[in-house]
């Protein structure tokens, strides 16, 4: 890694060990304009907006130069103004224009950059084609004529999950992203993780919106509205209403809630305190039993697409336990059903998730019971935001409130769910027989926590020594799978999130990177450490929950057997 | 089948190939490359050699492994280069050339040429009531130097034992036994042989940075994707003396410390990957290629890998994406493809010509290289003649030779006594010179200055008649077509040119658009990711710099100055010459002439569309193009 100082627009800005000169740029506090970039995928040097010029006139893409020892560079001289403008321009007679009615408007980088730019007309033919929309994926909807070709999407599907669903087809300006052979969404092994969306620097690839449905149930007199929330949401919705990434705003968004007209709210940490409980016992049924391990866990449904349609063999591996969203809406369609006849009102349940793939898994054949989903909608964290603001409701100044009882309490444990290793570190809590303080600080650190791709810990469960591994970002999950496959590693347990970082850094969150993802991680992390209850089987509720509505069909309302998809 | 394992070995397998080959009482030479094939070479080739079996004749194909009496060696050449005069066959040692042979005409060469020596003269090439006999005399070989065409239509493409006998692979064996790697680096960087693709990059630097790199993997390609329209000098080596450019890329390999090496040539090119494939088979066979190459402890592989016909894919992180099996889109750089280049690992990569240059470099030494052409672009250059020129064809020249002594010695100038116009220099990424550069020497440092560059060495010429504007719409629609979309200014920015190109010669273009045009060229050019998208404006550049006022004429007066762009011409009876004889309306397939018989008729501009049957219909001459 480089080190030194170089000249940019004339100041001194010395560098260290920065990947490249837009990197140099950036920390020089020049908001260099770029659709391509992201620090996080591969430098592709596409987008072409992020040129400078050198000392000799040469002109080059700053995301491509690795930064030297006395460089000089200039960020906006006349040339290159007129080049970006150029790039606009052309990016813009190949675009749609329907910016007010766009899913994206407002935050739209095609848009921002022309605003910033001042481009006002655009001197080229229109000679668009029109591209059928595809609707096909429960998670995320593509539309072909918003695509500006960054590779962003194209990108992020392989390097950062293995996946590969989409691609680039055809030359020049006939070139197009899809998946291979044109094929809907629906007939790939798409995830639903709605990464791509999440990269989507305009409005080509947006996730599937129920604001409209959710809103209809609220509505309706005749509905009796439940919400869960899932941990990872309150610690990132407050970035869409200008706080900072981390902070805690639960009381609030319940608070919001109930003035938009929910009913009751609950919290999605109950639903994960059931799936440590029931996660914990099958883990230690299989130690009796002798396998198959290593178990994997499977609250993440994107990971769990990807065992059925790429990785069958491990399908035995993964827990039987659903996931704590289906567990819990499970739950509560039974403990209403008995409601319902009482007072006539049907229960709605909405979960509000950091996750596209969600949307994906309270659709499954699997979840429905007398043909009624267990989950009604999920709304991501940016679409209750956008319906908060919709409201008219000044989220920063709420006052909190607190989630409605029986099911309102969560314990520590349950709530660290939402970020990687949440999920080892709550069920490694539930397994070890010492229950102190101690124990417990011991957990924290015996390697689960922290944004490493694999992390791995070994810890003492009775006599036996176990080794579990936490990995998140599928590609990093499948280079683990192979290296077991190869018998180079073994584990009992491993915890996969397909997203970086957990759910925290799921696609449903307004958009972060590593320093968001790390500082919502840290706001979970904080909320255990307030929480009176760290363990799962110190929540009261849970308790109650295996005495009441699961006493009789707990293993109907909380497992699952993942089968191969078609 | 003979084995070499050292060598001593291959110089008695040469010495003893050499006999064979002196065996060969006389040595008929048909032309194998695509031209002369497309124009029925492969017909005459079998024709006689069922003549000279008919009569009794020993004929030899191939050059036998096993000692062998006295015979007729029958070979199927690479291209001798003058494609125009196809098809061609060469009789050795009478010395003679005979071009535009027919089928007809092969039961007078067994009999006289080569069962006698005497020489079938209509067959001979002919140029202002001279006929020439001996193929060094005709003013189209006599200016040029063959230095990597020299065995191109002298030997047998496809014969090994024929290379070995003419002193092939002996550059291999001196590099394996007397050189170390950094030894033939040092001697091709001395030798300052520069890429051939086009960049002109110093061959040895290129070959010492792969040389220096840790890794322990390396590999070579060689670069044989030669996709500019009218350019086939690559081809005509890979059919004409695969093994050449083979030894080439084996020295590049013990030099850089690789292995193994890759080969990517058009699937389009389906003669070249045959003889490719035939000279690895052969040099496999004969332990040329392979482990312990002549004992020295040198191992090389050769892959042939075949290009699905992107243009885009010759440049060089698209090709080697493309062996990797991917979509070939070239990468920003860094890394360089000598630091990481095919699967991630040093790679030299080079072009067919350059690799066929080595060989050479190595026997003769780096000075020898240095007295061909100017110092700082020396040795030769193959160029493939085309468009408006009498001698079309593969030529090669010292560097620095002028564009008049191409054009007008070997060319034989512009076809049909027409004007020289322009020519057309390094194809699609290339620019337009005109006749004020004629006595401009061609090296990569000239050309540079004067916007154009050497490329891979296409040389289109156009008359007169040809209208630049046409000539840029031509080429940016072949570069928008095989853009590979990546880069925004190259993907959107030619796609805006063509449609402002094609705008123009349809006549609705405005001065606004060349403007407009000029623009889009320079950022284009400027802010391209590749290579190719830099240079994809460059066409347009260099005829709006040197051709403005056809530019002009298009969109202020609507009018084509060359007559080309049928958009624009205006087809007008003269009053004064028509008779009324009505015949040019009867020929109208549109019925947009009319008038009265024995008065002058006229012709409605609105439905006209251009054809021209009636001023090949008028008896008397009276319709002209305005």
């Amino acid at each position: 890694m480089s080190k030194g100082i170089m000249y940019i627009d004339g100041k001194r800005v010395a560098f260290d060990g920065e990947k490249n000169v837009l990197a140099v740029i950036r920390k020089a506090g020049i908001e260099i304009p770029t659709f391509c970039y992201y620090s996080e995928l591969s430098v592709y040097g596409a987008c072409r907006m992020c040129v400078v010029e050198n000392e000799r006139g040469g002109i080059e893409a700053s995301c491509s130069m690795q930064p030297r020892d006395g460089m000089k560079i200039r960020t906006n001289t006349a040339r290159l103004q007129k080049h970006r403008k150029m790039i606009l321009e052309l990016l813009l007679a190949a675009h749609c224009r329907d910016c007010t009615v766009c899913e994206k408007n407002g935050r739209c980088k095609l848009q921002e950059l022309a605003l910033q730019y001042g481009i006002r007309n655009i001197r080229f033919q229109d000679t668009r084609e029109k591209f059928e929309l595809d609707k096909t994926s429960p998670s995320i909807l593509r539309d072909p004529n918003k695509c500006i070709l960054c590779g962003d999407c194209v990108r992020v599907c392989e390097e950062v999950q293995g996946m590969g669903v989409i691609d680039f087809a055809y030359r020049g300006s006939k070139l197009q992203i899809m998946p291979a052979f044109n094929r809907k969404l629906s007939d790939t092994d798409c995830i639903g993780c709605g990464q791509c969306a999440a990269v989507c620097p305009t409005g080509a690839i947006t996730i599937r919106g129920d604001i409209g449905r959710a809103w209809k149930a609220i509505q309706d007199p005749t509905k009796r509205v439940i919400v869960q929330v899932a941990p990872a949401v309150r610690v990132a919705i407050g970035e869409e209403f200008g706080m900072e990434a981390g902070e805690n705003t639960m009381g609030k968004l319940v608070a919001a809630l109930k003035m938009m007209g929910v009913d009751e709210v609950f919290d999605t940490t109950l639903g994960a305190d059931l799936t440590v409980m029931e996660e914990a016992s099958e883990f230690l049924k299989r130690l009796e039993n002798g396998g198959p391990f290593p178990m994997f866990t499977s609250c993440c449904p994107a990971w769990v697409r990807y065992v059925e349609s790429r990785n069958t063999k491990y399908l035995p591996n993964v827990s039987t336990c659903k996931s704590p969203m289906e567990m819990f809406g499970a739950t509560l369609k039974a403990h209403y059903k008995t409601m319902e006849a009482v007072d006539g009102k049907g229960a709605v349940v909405i979960a509000i998730m950091p996750c596209t793939a969600k949307k994906g898994e309270a659709q499954r054949e699997e979840f429905k019971r007398d043909g009624l989903n267990d989950i009604d909608y999920v709304l991501t964290t940016q679409e209750i935001s956008t319906m908060i603001k919709e409201n008219g409701i000044v989220f920063k100044d709420l006052e909190s409130e607190a989630t409605d009882m029986p099911f309102g309490l969560g314990s520590g444990a349950g709530v660290i769910f939402g970020t990687t290793g949440g999920v080892a570190e709550a069920v490694i809590r539930r397994c070890s027989a010492e229950k102190n303080t101690n124990m417990l600080r011991e957990i924290e650190f015996c390697g689960v926590r922290g944004m490493d791709f694999v992390k791995e810990a070994t810890v003492t469960v009775g006599e036996k020594e176990l080794k579990i591994a936490v990995v998140h970002g599928l590609k990093n999950a499948q280079d683990l799978l192979k290296k077991i496959d190869a018998g180079e590693v073994s584990y009992d347990l491993v915890e996969v999130m397909a997203c970086w970082g957990g759910c925290i850094g799921g696609a449903g969150q307004p958009t972060g990177r590593f320093d968001q993802r790390k500082a919502r991680a840290q706001g979970l992390y904080d909320a255990d450490q307030l929480s009176q209850i760290k363990r799962s089987e110190e929540n009261p509720m849970i308790m109650a929950l295996y005495n009441g509505v699961l006493k009789k069909n707990r293993h109907e309302l909380l497992h699952v057997h993942y089968g191969k998809q078609d | 089948m003979h084995n070499v394992h050292s060598y001593d070995e291959l110089v008695n397998l040469r010495e003893f190939a050499a006999g064979s080959l002196e065996k060969q009482q006389k040595k008929v030479l048909i032309c194998g490359g695509t031209g002369c094939v497309a124009g029925g070479s492969l017909h005459i080739y079998e024709q006689i050699k069922q003549m000279c079996e008919d009569k009794g004749l020993d004929v030899c194909v191939e050059l036998a492994h096993e000692p062998h009496g006295d015979n007729i060696g029958l070979k199927k050449s690479g291209c001798h280069g003058f494609c125009e005069m196809g098809p061609l066959l060469k009789i050795e040692p009478l010395g003679v050339l005979y071009t535009k042979v027919k089928p007809s005409d092969c039961e007078e060469i067994v009999e006289k040429s080569v069962l006698g020596d005497e020489i079938v003269k209509h067959l001979l090439y002919q140029l202002d009531g001279k006929s020439y006999q001996h193929q060094e005399e005709i003013p189209f070989y006599k200016k040029q130097t063959r230095v990597v065409l020299a065995n191109c239509g002298q030997s047998d493409a496809e014969d090994v034992l024929e290379y070995i006998a003419k002193g092939g692979y002996s550059a291999l064996a001196k590099a394996l036994s007397s050189m170390t790697g950094e030894e033939v680096c040092k001697q091709i960087s001395e030798s300052n042989l520069r890429g051939r693709g086009g960049g002109g990059f110093p061959t040895g630097r290129k070959w010492e940075q792969v040389r220096r790199q840790a890794e322990p993997v390396k590999y070579i390609v060689c670069n044989g994707d030669e996709g500019d329209p009218g350019a086939f000098m690559d081809r005509s080596i890979m059919e004409g003396d695969p093994h050449k450019m083979l030894e080439g890329m084996m020295i590049a390999g013990y030099a850089a410390g690789a292995q193994e090496g890759y080969i990517y040539v058009r699937a389009e090119y389906p003669l070249a990957v045959n003889r490719l494939r035939t000279a690895i088979r052969k040099a496999e066979e004969i332990g040329l290629l392979g482990e312990n190459i002549l004992g020295s402890g040198f191992n090389f592989k050769l892959h042939i890998n075949r290009g699905a016909g992107a243009f885009v894919c010759g440049e060089g992180s698209a090709l080697t994406t493309s062996i990797e099996g991917k979509r070939g889109m070239p990468r920003v750089k860094p890394p360089r493809t000598v630091e990481q280049g095919l699967f991630g690992k040093p790679t030299v990569l080079n072009n067919v010509e350059t690799f066929a240059n080595v060989p050479e470099i190595i026997l003769n030494g780096a000075a020898w290289f240095k007295s061909i052409g100017p110092e700082n672009s020396p040795g030769t250059k193959a160029f493939a003649l085309t468009g408006n020129v009498n001698n079309t064809g593969l030529i090669e020249v010292p560097m620095g030779t002028t564009l008049r002594e191409v054009i007008f010695d070997i060319g034989g100038g512009v076809k049909n006594g027409k004007a020289f116009k322009a020519v057309q220099i390094g194809g699609p990424s290339g620019g337009c010179l005109t006749s004020e550069h004629l006595d401009l020497p061609m090296d990569f440092d000239s050309l540079k200055k004067v916007g154009a560059m050497v490329g891979s060495g296409g040389l289109v010429v156009m008359d007169d008649s040809t209208c630049m504007v046409e000539v840029s719409r031509f080429f940016m629609n072949f570069t928008q077509n095989e853009s590979c979309g990546k880069c925004v200014p190259c993907r959107e920015g030619t796609k805006r040119m063509l449609e402002i190109l094609e705008r123009i010669v349809r006549g609705e273009g405005t001065s606004e658009d060349l403007d407009l045009l000029s623009e889009l060229a320079a950022t284009i050019s400027e802010t391209a990711l590749c290579g190719l998208g830099k240079t994809a404006a460059s066409p347009v550049q260099s005829t709006l710099k040197y051709f403005r006022d056809e530019y002009e004429a298009h969109v202020i007066e609507k009018r084509c100055p060359a007559g080309d762009c049928k958009a624009l011409r205006v087809i007008q009876i003269d009053p004064a010459l028509c008779k009324g004889c009505s015949k040019c309306s009867k020929t109208c397939p549109v019925g947009a002439i009319s008038g009265k018989i024995k008065e002058p008729f006229s012709i409605n501009t609105k439905t006209c569309i251009k054809c021209g049957a009636c001023i090949a219909a008028c008896p008397f001459k009276a319709i002209k193009e305005a």
